[in-house]
């Protein structure tokens, strides 16, 4: 571990306790979403489009209504009609009329497996039988599937009503949802300066965050009009601003439980089974639980875009980079929002770039909408950069990552899209990557057999979210304290939450008991996601523990009969300013809660700044079979500024992943597409997503450069690591090879084709 | 005077100005003054009272968290860019 | 296949986690839906439902298996394990899940189930397979968080 800053003294933070939720995990009780009963429970399951795109003309429910065990049907015409106006969900802005659109056809199907109808039935056999005896008529309609089909003249309209903005004019009969522009300096004056640019295209097409555990919710529509929804969900608070809308009903009157959540990565974020529980629910009146397949959640859940990017660098003989120039061509999917714009924020931030321009277009296409994934939209715009980056280092004869840190973004620094750098960690942890053995290491470049091996380097940035957290904390009489959050835990946050509590309270970890909680038993707190958990809700546990602390200083000094501001505490013992002689501890305290005004609870509630962020650089060695194009990751090192990591094993963990996730986009993940917008590898033996085989260990080095908003300096971890890998991998396989792969995944076929091409035997 | 810069998609409402310097000890403070002098970009920035949805007021490299009421210094720089949530 | 009625059902002996189970099940019906429908051990996850992802694995007669693959009227009269019957008393843990406890071997804990059950069977045959090994056995189980490194280690850490 390499700190940068002199730390303060921890007593409970940078240590590993076992997790809260462990338990449950490994004996098999924890309660996922699927895992819920409910008395009087029925299943429901969806009829869903086999086409990309096509009108519906007839929909005939009455057979699947006579079924054996079936309760209740419904089509789009059951659903409330929502209103076309935008609202913002967290910091997502929803379109409402998209947003149920999305979850129930009405007129037009615009993806596969785009939900038209709907069952509930005894079983989820009888349910999944009914669903396919609902008859719809289509009309089958050209399915617009690439951007460049999308972008060409008279292509076919995804939206026929709707309308685009192209740098803010409105446009009509249009794909393109949105063109927007970065612009600062002067490029054209920065190419002149330059004695290299490199000028290069790439594509890529969607892949999927791949969470193991699939889609589903349970609700319950009461007679009383309330709505109970138990669903697997990165936010609870979001399902709950996204349902009521699209129902129809007062927020107030639903209450979200969100259960355990096997995976998310940004997709679990949005809805898609809840409102259909609950209208199913109303016509049956029981508990509705769906549960998706694997093939659904491929085909109607939001992965991220494919695209093209045009990436125009240029550099002087000193190394400094003087003009940049990108255009990203993201794939929103059927509705528009694809994380262009953060992908255009992101491409260039590592990097000072006086004159730069980056053009974002957010295109529409009959694939599912896309949604969040780690970093959503930066390791694309990585993936181009720092492949064009790597080609200059070549073209300067410069090591990669002395490059890197000559033209690194630091504090004061502007990035192309305007924003000036707070306190930043980016040179550090490119520092710490070019200190790691590995890189120090010298690569032997024949691996067994023939097969040829490369090095790469790449590095990457994504943002600090801040967001809204509320945490309350019950102080028990036995001296330790329950910690009410509303932050689900989708990979050990109970325990970086309570540890910050913790370490205020001057506890054990395990002594604080962490539990997450509905919609109705905490204050709003917004999704986990956009890395902000640890240090958001880990800010409203640190504020609700100081609030802990001063209600404490009270009832000592009603213990001493003095007064509040007497009283001080430290390494979790309270004492009289005055009086040597007065001491307790909080234990002893506790105990005495009763005597001294009864019960203490507080609450922190933040709404955290988003600032600074996290940049982490990888280094990767691969090994190439020459004959069959397979690419094999052979070691592996990631680097990144975390400000400062609560439960160091679990910042591991995220980079790990991040990184796992990066190498799997990289080699081997796509959707494969049919020409009719059938996605035709739908199940994990053909979306290949990288197994224990296929890796070696993966080192994290964590840089600890402090975030000056918050009380121990966290910053955002866990979408940071998926920014790098991609382009890595590629600047690995050129270093192997000889040859740059401008289309992922960098799967063998294409290894192998671009091999045949450089040694002028063609495929 | 704080600097609002203006993204390019609005400029068409500020004669192609790229950065307006007002008076202004808040965000609200400073968008009226713009207002004087390109009153059509209000429009694009602001929604009754709030920063239109779909779009972040980011002061000094930080995404404010009080809106309009963000407090301004005389060397602040106003960025008006897509709120970022992430994965 | 179309649905069964209810007395189409049948009656399954089979003995899960060491105590002897009668469950109603369809014949249509997978290992899987019976364990987690009509015996309520959901620590057995479904992630795929077609062999592919691990989530599901238990061990039947000490083989593991998918048990999404695998009809719930194979189990008739043969001995099923799933991670609810990994400890070895109700009170203390397998080595291996105080292992993926302390090594911080789970994230969001969906696969863990399958993972404990697969590395179980490992070292029950092999316990003193190396990182290699480790990794082939369990490429039969996907994690999509945790880039296996942790999981690897809990399995070395529980080698003692």
């Amino acid at each position: 571990m390499t700190i940068i800053e002199q730390p303060k003294e921890y007593k409970v933070i940078g240590t590993r306790p076992i997790r809260h939720d462990g338990l449950d995990k490994v004996i098999g009780k924890a309660q996922y979403g699927a895992d819920l009963k409910l008395p009087g429970m029925i299943w429901g399951a969806l009829t869903r489009s086999p086409y990309a795109h096509a009108r519906i003309k007839r929909i005939d429910t009455s057979k699947a209504e006579q079924a054996p065990g079936v309760m209740a049907v419904i089509t789009g015409a059951d659903m409330p009609v929502a209103e076309a106006i935008e609202i913002e969900t967290g910091e997502e802005v929803t379109n409402l009329a998209h947003a149920s659109d999305k979850l129930m056809a009405r007129d037009k199907v615009v993806y596969k497996g785009h939900p038209v109808a709907a069952v509930a039935a005894a079983d989820q056999n009888a349910a999944i039988e009914a669903a396919r005896l609902i008859e719809v008529e289509y009309e089958v309609l050209q399915p617009v599937l690439t951007v460049d089909e999308a972008m060409a003249s008279g292509a076919p309209l995804v939206h026929e009503d709707y309308a685009g903005k192209d740098l803010g004019e409105e446009t009509r009969n249009t794909n393109v949802a949105d063109h927007f522009r970065h612009e600062t300096g002067d490029t054209a004056a920065g190419f002149a300066q330059a004695a290299v640019v490199v000028e290069r295209e790439f594509e890529l097409t969607m892949v999927h965050q791949g969470y193991i555990e699939p889609h589903n919710a349970t609700a319950l529509w009461k007679s009383d009009g309330k709505i109970e929804i138990w669903t697997s969900t990165q936010g609870a608070f979001g399902v709950r601003s996204s349902v009521a809308p699209i129902l129809r009903v007062p927020e107030t009157d639903i209450r979200v439980t969100p259960l355990e959540i096997g995976g998310g990565f940004g997709g679990k974020i949005p809805i898609y089974l809840e409102p259909v529980c609950a209208v199913l629910s109303k016509k049956a009146g029981r508990p509705v639980k769906v549960v998706m397949d694997r093939k659904s959640v491929f085909e109607a859940t939001g992965p991220t875009p494919g695209g093209r990017i045009r990436v125009k660098m240029g550099a002087n003989d000193k190394g400094d980079i003087t003009a940049a120039e990108v255009d990203l061509y993201y794939e929103a999917g059927a509705y528009p929002g694809s994380p262009v714009g953060a992908g255009a924020m992101c491409a260039l931030a590592c990097y000072r770039v006086a004159n730069a321009r980056v053009d974002g277009y957010d295109i529409l296409v009959n694939k599912p909408k896309t949604a969040a994934y780690r970093a959503p939209g930066a390791t694309q715009a990585a993936y181009a950069v720092e492949s064009v980056v790597d080609e200059i280092c070549q073209a300067l004869g410069m090591d990669p990552l002395d490059f890197r840190l000559h033209n690194a973004t630091r504090e004061g620094d502007r990035r192309a899209d305007g924003p000036v750098y707070p306190r930043i960690g980016n040179l550090e942890q490119l520092q710490a990557l070019k200190d790691s053995e590995h890189y120090r290491t010298p690569l032997e470049r024949e691996g067994a057999d023939g097969r040829l091996r490369g090095r790469g380097v790449a590095n990457g940035f994504w943002f600090n979210g801040g967001m809204q957290s509320c945490v309350t904390i019950n102080v028990n009489s036995d001296g330790e304290v329950g910690l009410v959050e509303g932050s689900v835990d989708i990979g050990g946050t109970r325990a970086s939450i309570a540890m910050q509590a913790a370490e205020v309270l001057g506890l054990r970890a395990e002594e604080v008991h962490p539990v997450v909680v509905d919609t109705d038993s905490v204050g709003y707190t917004d999704m986990t996601g956009g890395s902000r958990t640890t240090n958001a809700t880990g800010y409203a546990a640190y504020l609700a523990a100081q609030n802990v602390i001063a209600g404490m200083k009270e009832r000592a000094a009603i213990l001493w009969e003095s007064n509040a501001d007497d009283v001080e505490f430290e390494d979790g013992v309270f004492s009289s300013k005055h009086d040597s002689e007065l001491k307790v501890t909080f234990k002893e305290l506790a105990a005495k809660l009763t005597e001294t005004g009864g019960p203490l609870a507080a609450s922190g509630s933040i709404r955290q700044r988003g600032s600074g962020g996290g940049f982490g650089s990888h280094l990767v060695d691969v090994e190439i079979d020459p004959e069959t194009g397979k690419v094999d990751v052979i070691r592996y090192t990631a680097a990144q500024d975390v400000g400062k990591a609560i439960h160091p094993s679990y910042v591991e963990g995220q980079i790990q992943g991040g990184a796992t996730q990066g190498i799997g986009w990289a080699l081997n993940e796509e959707y494969f597409w049919s020409d009719q917008g059938v996605m035709e590898n739908s199940t994990f033996l053909d979306y290949r997503m990288p197994t224990a085989l296929d890796l070696p260990m993966i080192d994290a080095i964590i840089v600890e450069v402090p975030n000056p908003t918050h009380p121990f300096g966290v910053r955002g971890v866990g979408e940071t690591p998926i920014v790098a890998p991609v382009g890595a991998v590629a600047n690995a396989i050129h270093d192997a090879v000889g040859v740059r792969l401008t289309q992922a995944p960098m799967k063998p076929q294409r290894v192998l084709a671009a091999i045949k091409e450089k040694n002028g035997n063609g495929a | 005077m704080p600097t609002l810069f203006i993204p390019i998609h609005m400029r068409r409402f500020t004669g192609g100005a790229e950065r307006v310097e007002v008076e202004g000890a808040t965000l609200r403070h400073a968008l009226n003054q713009l207002a004087e002098r390109h009153p059509a970009v209000m429009d694009e920035i602001v929604q009754g009272d709030r920063i239109r949805p779909g779009l972040a007021a980011v002061v000094d490299g930080e995404q404010t968290v009080e809106g309009l009421r963000a407090p301004l210094k005389p060397a602040s720089e106003v960025h008006f860019l897509r709120p970022i949530s992430g994965g | 296949m179309t649905t069964a009625p209810a007395s189409q059902k049948i009656i399954l002996n089979t003995t899960v986690n060491g105590q002897e189970h009668q469950l109603l099940v369809a014949p249509y019906h997978s290992l899987l839906e019976a364990l987690r429908e009509a015996a309520g051990l959901t620590g057995v996850k479904e992630g795929c439902n077609d062999g592919n992802c691990g989530a599901c694995t238990v061990s039947l007669d000490g083989r593991i298996v998918d048990s999404c693959l695998v009809l719930a009227a194979e189990a008739e009269g043969r001995q099923v394990q799933t991670v609810e019957g990994i400890a070895p008393d109700g009170q203390t843990l397998h080595p291996l899940q105080q292992a993926f406890l302390e090594e911080a071997a789970l994230q969001c804990g969906i696969c863990t189930p399958g993972f404990l059950v697969a590395a179980k069977a490992l070292l029950d045959r092999e316990p003193d397979a190396d990182e290699d090994r480790i990794r082939l056995w369990l490429a039969g189980n996907l994690c999509r968080c945790t880039g296996y490194d942790k999981i690897i280690r809990a399995v070395q850490k529980a080698q003692g």
